[in-house]
C-alpha cells in the first residue's frame, strides 16, 4: 500500500494540522516507509483473537460528582492565549 | 565539600539529614551549583531555584524527619503538571502553561517532603528515543559529549547521570525510562499498568503511558517508587492493590527464583558485548541459586508495529484539545478553522505531527479494521505470551536496548530505525508489566548498557529484589568525567 499526496492532504485535514506541498511530499514518504512497517501484522491470523482495548479489564470505578477545587477561575483564565474578561476569545464562527 | 554532597545516593542524603549531619539547605544549594554549571547539558526546561531553596530553609526551620524524603531537591520530567510552574511537555505549544493543579505523583513527593528545583528537558509530548524532538533543544549525555542521552525522559536521565538532581522521575509509554537508563547507566523502573496514577501527567498513550523512578540505585529506586505508586480515584485506570514497603524489603536472596530467557530477544545484529552481558547476568542468577528457564514469546516482533498503531491512534485523541484556545500557544487565522490549522502545524513539531497523522489515519473511516482493530488484536496475543510463560516463570530477563547510546543526529532522518531502539521494552508496555533497567557494563566504545528484568502484574517487589542482587555482583562502575563544567 502506497499513501499518496492526495492522502496525505486529506490526513492533515482531519488532523487539523495545515503542511505545504513539499512538507506534504517529505511526509508522505515517512509515512510510506512506517506503514510498509506495520504491514507485518497482517502475517498473522486474528479471526479468532478478542481485541485488547485496556490492559486494566475492570470496569472503570465512578466517584461522585462533587466541587473539589477552589474558585481557580483567575489562574485559568490566565493561561489563555485571548480572553475577555471571564470568557475564551476566539475567531468570529457566526456571519 | 559541595561535590561530596551530589556525589551522595538518595538513601543516604535521606539518611544524612535525619542524623542531621546535613541540613536541606546544604543540600539543596549543593545540586543546584551543581545544575547552574551544568547548563551545557541542557537537561533543564524550567529552573525553581530560589523557591526550593526557600523551600528548604522552612524545612530546617521546622524538620519532620519521619518523611521520607525530608527535605530532598528533586528535579522532575516536564512532563508532570506542577502547580504554579511552568509545564511544558517539551512543546512549544505548551511553552507558557503553568498549571492550576498538581500531578498526583509529584504531590506524593511533596508530601513526603521532597521540593521540586526544576522541569527537566523530554521528547516532545513524550515521542522520541534520543531527546531530539524536544522544542527546547538536544541534551547531553554526561557519558560523552554530542551522544544522546537516550529518551523521551532525556532530561531525567542527563540530570541524574550528572548528578544534578539525587533521584527522578519519568515516564515510559514504550522505553521511556528503561532506554535512558541504560543510555546513561542508571537505573530505570516502568511499574505495572495501575500503579502509578496518570492524574496530571501530559497524557500521550492513555494505556501505554506510566510514571517511574530513575535512580543510582535499587536501593533509591525502591524508596522512590514506594513514595510515588498510591491508588487515586482521580485516575480511573489506578489500581488498588495491596502496595509494599519496597526499600524494607528489598532483599537479594534470589534462590529458587525461576527467570525466564526468551530466545525471540536474541535478534540478528546485536553487537556482542550485549550478548556477553546478558551471559553475565545469566551466570549470576545461576550463581546466586536462581533458576533459568528458556522460554518463547513467539509474537516479539509484533510488538513494535502494534506500538505505531495503538500509540499514535491515542495520542492523536489526546492531543486534539491543542487547539489554541484555552491554553497554549495560538497562531493567527482567518477563520476558527483556519487558526486550528495554523496553531497545530507551528505548535506541535515534525515528529509529534507525523504520529498525530498516523494516529488519525489508522483511526479514519476505512482503516480502523485493517489497522487498528488488526493492532488490538495482536496486542491480545503479546499479552498471552507473557501470560504462558508466567506460569513457568517469576521474571524474565533480558537485555534493555539492541545498542547503547548513538551520536544526536544519526538516527534523526530515519524514524523506523529510531523505533527500533524500542524493540525490548515495547512489549511491556502493551502487556502493561513492570520492568526494570539497571546498569550492567560497557560497550567497547566504553558507553553503558543495560539489562531488563520483566515482572508480573503488580509483583514490583521481585524484580527490584533480582535486580538488587545482579547490582551486588556486577558492582558497575559509570565512569562520568565533568567533561561538561569548566
Amino acid at each position: 500500500m502506497t499513501i499518496d499526496l492526495k492522502t496525505v492532504k486529506h490526513i492533515s485535514k482531519l488532523s487539523r494540522i495545515s503542511i505545504d506541498d513539499n512538507k506534504a511530499k517529505k511526509l508522505g514518504k515517512d509515512l510510506n516507509s512506517i506503514f510498509s512497517f506495520i504491514e507485518k501484522l497482517n502475517e498473522l491470523d486474528t479471526k479468532n483473537t478478542e481485541p485488547l482495548t485496556s490492559i486494566a479489564e475492570t470496569t472503570l470505578k465512578l466517584r461522585k460528582d462533587e466541587i473539589k477545587s477552589e474558585n481557580i477561575r483567575e489562574d485559568i483564565l490566565k493561561n489563555s492565549p485571548d480572553k475577555n474578561k471571564d470568557f475564551f476569545v476566539v475567531p468570529k464562527v457566526v456571519e | 565539600m559541595m561535590s561530596n554532597i551530589t556525589d551522595l545516593k538518595l538513601v543516604e542524603l535521606v539518611d544524612k539529614i535525619k542524623k542531621k549531619e546535613l541540613s536541606s539547605t546544604e543540600v539543596t544549594i549543593a545540586f543546584i551549583e551543581r545544575s547552574k554549571k551544568s547548563k551545557k547539558l541542557n537537561a533543564y526546561i524550567s529552573e525553581n531555584y530560589e523557591n526550593a531553596i526557600k523551600k528548604a530553609k522552612i524545612f530546617d526551620q521546622k524538620p519532620d524527619f519521619k518523611k521520607k524524603l525530608p527535605g530532598i531537591p528533586i528535579a522532575v520530567k516536564d512532563l508532570f503538571c506542577t502547580k504554579n510552574i511552568r509545564t511544558t511537555a517539551g512543546s512549544k505549544i505548551l511553552e507558557n502553561f503553568v498549571p492550576t493543579y498538581e500531578s498526583t505523583v509529584t504531590q506524593n513527593i511533596l508530601d513526603e517532603g521532597g521540593i521540586v528545583i526544576g522541569k527537566l528537558n523530554c521528547d516532545e509530548f513524550a515521542m522520541g528515543s534520543s531527546n531530539e524532538t524536544s522544542y527546547f533543544g538536544n541534551v547531553q549525555n554526561p557519558v560523552s559529549e554530542n551522544l544522546v542521552p537516550g529518551g523521551s525522559s532525556g532530561g531525567s536521565s542527563s540530570a541524574l547521570a550528572a548528578k544534578l538532581t539525587p533521584a527522578t522521575i519519568g515516564t515510559d509509554t514504550g522505553g521511556s525510562i528503561r532506554q535512558p537508563a541504560s543510555f546513561t547507566g542508571t537505573v530505570g523502573l516502568k511499574p505495572t499498568y495501575g500503579s502509578c496514577s496518570r492524574y496530571g501527567i501530559v497524557a500521550f498513550a492513555s494505556s501505554l503511558d506510566q510514571a517511574g523512578p530513575m535512580t543510582h540505585d535499587v536501593k533509591d529506586c525502591s524508596l522512590m517508587f514506594e513514595i510515588m505508586s498510591t491508588y487515586d480515584t482521580k485516575d480511573s485506570t489506578s489500581v488498588d492493590f495491596k502496595r509494599e514497603n519496597y526499600l524494607t524489603n528489598l532483599n537479594e536472596n534470589i534462590k529458587g527464583k525461576k527467570i525466564g530467557i526468551p530466545k525471540e530477544y536474541r535478534v540478528d545484529g546485536m553487537p556482542k558485548e550485549i550478548d556477553e552481558l546478558w551471559e553475565k547476568g545469566i551466570k549470576i542468577i545461576k550463581e546466586n541459586g536462581g533458576q533459568i528457564i528458556e522460554i518463547s514469546l513467539p509474537n516479539t516482533n509484533y510488538a513494535l508495529p502494534t506500538y505505531y498503531i495503538v500509540a499514535p491512534a491515542e495520542a492523536s485523541s489526546n492531543l486534539a484539545r491543542y487547539d489554541g484556545v484555552k491554553y497554549g500557544f495560538r497562531s493567527k487565522g482567518e477563520n476558527l478553522i483556519d487558526m486550528y490549522e495554523k496553531t497545530r502545524s507551528e505548535g506541535f513539531g515534525d515528529e509529534v505531527k507525523r504520529r498525530i497523522m498516523i494516529g488519525t489515519y489508522v483511526l479514519s473511516s476505512g482503516y480502523y479494521d485493517a489497522y487498528y482493530l488488526k493492532a488490538q488484536k495482536v496486542r491480545r496475543l503479546i499479552k498471552n505470551d507473557f501470560d504462558e510463560a508466567y506460569k513457568k516463570v517469576d521474571a524474565i530477563l533480558t537485555p534493555s536496548t539492541p545498542s547503547s547510546a548513538f551520536k544526536i543526529g544519526e538516527k534523526l532522518n530515519d524514524p523506523v530505525s529510531m523505533y527500533l531502539n524500542d524493540i525490548f521494552t515495547v512489549p511491556i508496555n502493551l502487556a502493561g508489566l513492570p520492568a526494570i533497567s539497571i546498569p550492567a557494563g560497557h560497550d567497547k566504545k566504553g558507553y553503558p548498557l543495560g539489562l531488563q528484568v520483566i515482572g508480573k502484574a503488580f509483583d514490583e517487589q521481585s524484580i527490584l529484589n533480582i535486580a538488587f542482587a545482579l547490582e551486588k555482583n556486577i558492582s558497575f562502575k559509570n565512569n562520568i568525567t565533568d567533561w561538561w563544567i569548566k
